[in-house]
């Protein structure tokens, strides 16, 4: 028994004991946009990285369309975390937004409240691929703009929703991916989205 | 069954290691919180001693993944087998599966209040 705890990394903050639940956002985005950083401003402990792997056996030819003769594709991914009471935690994942990983969706983030979608005005274009993939898994999310310092565009929001081709009903947010409370009212704004369907549709039935 | 470490990334590693089986238990989301219910043994499989040690306090599967360095899938096999030898627990998120189970708006109205006490 002495070696017991040996492997523990012992800076790891552990959960509460009563921690029950277990909820997931996910922040989408193309490369450099932004994810971890956000991930890192509003989690409670340093991020994690892990990832999954899909074997080649077992999933359509489609799938694997120009990567012949690969076996296995590994997708990557970070992940944050906030206690929100003694009961629940989320986890925010930052999930890249490339074509393969859209194949892991449901196996990762199948019951997730919603997403993220992270942009770049440089790179706007990154993004039309979430959002087309989001609204393909009806995943409720809001659209927040990373401003970047040297970003020489600044285009206003209503500008940003008519280059995604956002309806109305989804909600913009200007960020600072870097700052705390800036990270903090994107989530917010996400779960007030959230909230206002779920009474809609409480109210409907 | 082998008590080798493992690579990522390797599969004919990650077979040895969940004794050659590649099929999930896909009831275990990456958030379910997974909590020891005893302490590991001698000669016990090396993961399982780790996990063991790990989920004295709740832990979620993401992060049993990530502390261990092992893929989702493989992870999943592990835990899958811990539970059935009931050496560990799982809470599993409200969130998955019965969505219309669930009463949305009060939960929901807890994560905002949590979010804004942050």
């Amino acid at each position: 028994m002495g070696s017991a705890t040996s492997e523990v990394p012992s800076q790891r903050t552990p959960l509460a004991d009563a921690a029950e639940i277990g909820l997931k956002i996910v922040v989408v985005g193309g490369f450099g946009v932004g994810k971890t950083t956000l991930v890192r401003s509003v989690s409670e402990i340093r991020p994690l990285n892990t990832e999954e792997v899909m074997t080649q056996a077992g999933q359509g030819v489609d799938e694997t369309a120009g990567v012949e003769r690969k076996t296995t594709t590994t997708v990557a991914f970070d992940f944050g975390r906030i206690s929100l009471n003694e009961r629940m935690v989320l986890y925010l994942f930052g999930a890249p937004g490339q074509e393969r990983f859209w194949f892991l969706w449901d196996r990762l983030f199948s019951g997730t409240l919603g997403a993220v979608v992270l942009v770049d005005t440089r790179r706007m274009a990154d993004s039309w691929y979430a959002i087309d993939r989001l609204e393909h898994h009806k995943t409720p999310f809001v659209v927040a703009v990373n401003r970047f310092d040297d970003d020489p565009s600044r285009f206003s929001l209503d500008e940003i929703r008519q280059a995604l081709a956002l309806g109305d009903h989804v909600p913009m947010v200007d960020a600072d991916a870097r700052v705390r409370s800036s990270g903090k009212d994107v989530l917010i704004t996400l779960v007030d989205h959230l909230y206002t369907q779920a009474l809609s549709r409480e109210g409907t039935q | 069954m082998t008590r080798k470490p493992v690579d990522i990334g390797v599969p004919d590693r990650l077979y040895m290691v969940t004794g050659g089986r590649s099929e999930a238990d896909n009831s275990l989301d990456l958030v379910t919180l997974i909590v020891s219910e005893c302490e590991p043994t001698a000669g016990m499989q090396s993961e399982h001693t780790r996990i063991l040690d790990l989920c004295r306090h709740p832990t979620a599967l993401v992060e049993v993944s990530a502390e261990l360095k092992l893929p989702i899938t493989v992870v999943r096999i592990l835990l899958g087998d811990l539970i059935d030898m009931g050496k560990v627990s799982a809470r599993h998120p409200r969130a998955a599966g019965s969505v219309a189970a669930l009463p949305e708006t009060a939960l929901l109205q807890e994560v905002l209040h949590g979010l804004r006490n942050l």
